[in-house]
């Protein structure tokens, strides 16, 4: 479904990523790994398109990715969240979510104006859509009125799965959706993704320091050190791969 | 008391006016508005005029700053454009009828405007906040500029300034205080109603969410290019329909009316009032235009008429007025849009909790 072939990005002198290889299968989770400062995130921003990188290919479906902007590849079905939150802090929940319906809606600017009319039926749709596919799913109605700074850090983190998800994305990138959560919180989103994916057959690229989680949700997982690929594989074979222990425990003396 | 959230279909929740107090609120001024030419005096209808005037400007630039948050200090500009226009066009089309002049001439002028936003919105691609009010700021000296050149002086009447048609709509002739109140607040009204229609739609929600984090409006498929260029087009099409009633209020205009005074009190009002919020433009022109007002008769009242002392009204305006700004940003930035957000909770909470 989303795959990213011999992908080589710097920054200068800084190698961010030299060579990763990896295919996220369709309807599957993959997860991404590594110390910090491995490239993960670089290679986040290269797959949605905010680095353009030196060499290989990003590709999406079969169809080559690399050189179109963000946007675009919104429209194609790829959504993502990102690690530092990035909600619209001056717009309710609600508003947060319908954004995520930008490119599946056609009001122009003129209809816009109008409003009653076509705008109208478009936007009650969407707000029917949203509030029983995703709000309802993802149990935040309660506060789908809230600006956003009212909210804690785990609904916060939730809102922007909304988001994404109101995008009917085919590929959904998740950006260390547990960060800073504690056990509750994070068991919470491990079962919003695996619903995500079981109830919409969604595809799932995340990036995750909490290996409990990883190991327990993801069917593959890339391993990236000092931007290098140095494993790939099943949750329990990249467990025992030694040099993903040795990546994350040092060098036995 | 307005309790609990009783409603039963999307629609219902959807609507602007979603409470009792609220449509009070707008509906009543609707109304005063109305009555308001039958009862004011000359001067009260001046001032009105002048508002609406204002008013459609100031919807405008919240548009962009206020919404989209591109700040711009050269505004003015496109009132310029809009009232320039406005004059070059009836005197091209002068063989036409007269009736229907005002109807031709008056959205050729919002496109040219728009127009030349795009072109001034092009530098926000690449450049945001102070760097791009300079920016705009350099375009607006560009566009008075070329209005007073000599080479343009047999259109635009250079720095001697040129007299501006009337109005006349399908034969009424417009060419009292009076009539052309009614013209201008239809035309405030209207756009502001517009205003609001555009950020209940994805076109509003685009402009708020390139406002509040580009990058993530970029990854929900919001093309930066786009709607920004397509935000300075609408707050310049908005000043350009200022501008044009600008030319139709007065019988003769001026290079120097649009100069960086007008840009900086489009800002101020927006400022005072709220930005990004409908209702900010109207208390920020209401204020930004009734304090001077207040401060005179109130200098009047002190100095009692003597004229040694009334030199001093035209400074006294000014530092009142420019205390009144810092006092705004310094205690409500949100405007007064806030204060009476904060009058409207309580009073659907009253005669329970307030706050």
């Amino acid at each position: 479904m989303l795959s990213v072939s011999d992908l080589h990005l710097s920054f200068g002198g800084i190698k961010a990523l030299q060579g990763v290889n990896f295919e996220a299968k369709e309807g599957e989770i993959t997860g991404v790994i590594g110390p910090n400062g491995a490239g993960k995130t670089s290679l986040f921003n290269a797959i949605s398109g905010f680095y353009a990188p030196d060499k290989g290919t990003v590709r999406f479906d079969g169809q080559d990715i690399t050189d179109i902007t963000p946007d675009k590849r919104a429209s194609l079905g790829m959504a993502r969240t990102f690690q530092n939150i990035a909600l619209f802090r001056g717009m309710t929940v609600l508003d947060n979510i319908k954004l995520g319906g930008h490119t599946r809606l056609k009001t122009g600017m003129f209809s816009a104006f109008k409003y009653f009319g076509s705008a109208r039926r478009e936007e009650l749709e969407l707000r029917r859509d949203i509030e029983e596919r995703v709000i309802d799913f993802l149990e935040i109605d309660h506060i789908r009125k809230y600006p956003i700074t009212m909210l804690s850090y785990g609904l916060q983190k939730r809102v922007e799965l909304a988001r994404a998800l109101a995008m009917r994305p085919r590929v959904l990138l998740l950006d260390e959706p547990v960060a800073g959560m504690n056990r509750e919180e994070t068991a919470d989103m491990a079962r919003f993704i695996l619903d995500v994916q079981e109830q919409f057959g969604t595809t799932i690229l995340l990036v995750e320091h909490d290996m409990h989680m990883v190991m327990d949700i993801c069917s593959h997982i890339v391993v990236l050190n000092f931007g290098q690929q140095i494993a790939s594989g099943t949750p329990a074979e990249v467990s025992k791969n030694p040099a993903v222990i040795e990546a994350y425990l040092g060098a036995a003396a | 008391m307005i309790n609990g959230n009783l409603k039963a279909d999307y629609g219902a929740d959807e609507r602007v006016l979603n409470n009792r107090n609220k449509q009070l609120f707008v509906y009543g001024s609707m109304l005063l508005l109305a009555i308001f030419p039958f009862v004011a005096g000359d001067y009260a209808m001046l001032m009105a005029c002048k508002m609406g005037i204002l008013l459609i400007a100031v919807v405008g630039v919240n548009v962009l700053t206020g919404y989209t948050g591109l700040v711009s200090l050269g505004h003015g500009a496109f009132v310029a454009i809009g009232a320039y226009a406005t004059v070059v066009f009836s005197n091209l089309f002068s063989g036409l009828p007269e009736g229907i002049l005002p109807l031709i001439v008056i959205p050729l002028a919002v496109i040219v405007s728009a127009l030349v936003g795009i072109i001034v919105g092009l530098p926000s691609l690449r450049v945001k906040g102070l760097y791009l009010a300079v920016a705009t700021l350099a375009a607006s000296f560009i566009v008075t500029f070329l209005i007073e050149q000599d080479l343009f002086a047999p259109w635009t009447g250079g720095v001697n300034g040129i007299n501006t048609p009337t109005a006349n709509l399908l034969g009424w002739e417009l060419d009292t205080k009076r009539e052309m109140y009614v013209l201008i607040t239809v035309l405030a009204l209207t756009t502001l109603l517009a205003a609001q229609n555009l950020f209940r739609t994805r076109v509003g929600r685009a402009f708020i969410a390139i406002r509040d984090r580009d990058y993530s409006a970029e990854i929900l498929g919001i093309s930066l290019l786009r709607y920004k260029l397509m935000s300075f087009a609408i707050s310049a099409a908005y000043c350009g329909l200022s501008g044009a009633l600008f030319a139709y209020f007065y019988a003769r205009i001026l290079p120097e009316q649009f100069e960086l005074d007008l840009s900086l009190e489009l800002v101020a009002a927006l400022i005072v009032g709220g930005m990004g919020r409908t209702m900010g433009p109207v208390f920020g022109v209401f204020i930004v235009m009734m304090v001077p007002e207040l401060i005179k008769i109130a200098m009047g009242a002190a100095t009692g008429g003597s004229l040694e002392l009334a030199r001093y009204t035209g400074p006294v305006q000014e530092i009142v007025f420019g205390l009144l700004l810092v006092t705004f940003l310094l205690k409500e930035p949100l405007g007064i849009n806030q204060i009476t957000d904060r009058i409207l909770r309580s009073a659907n909470r009253w005669p329970f909790a307030r706050g």
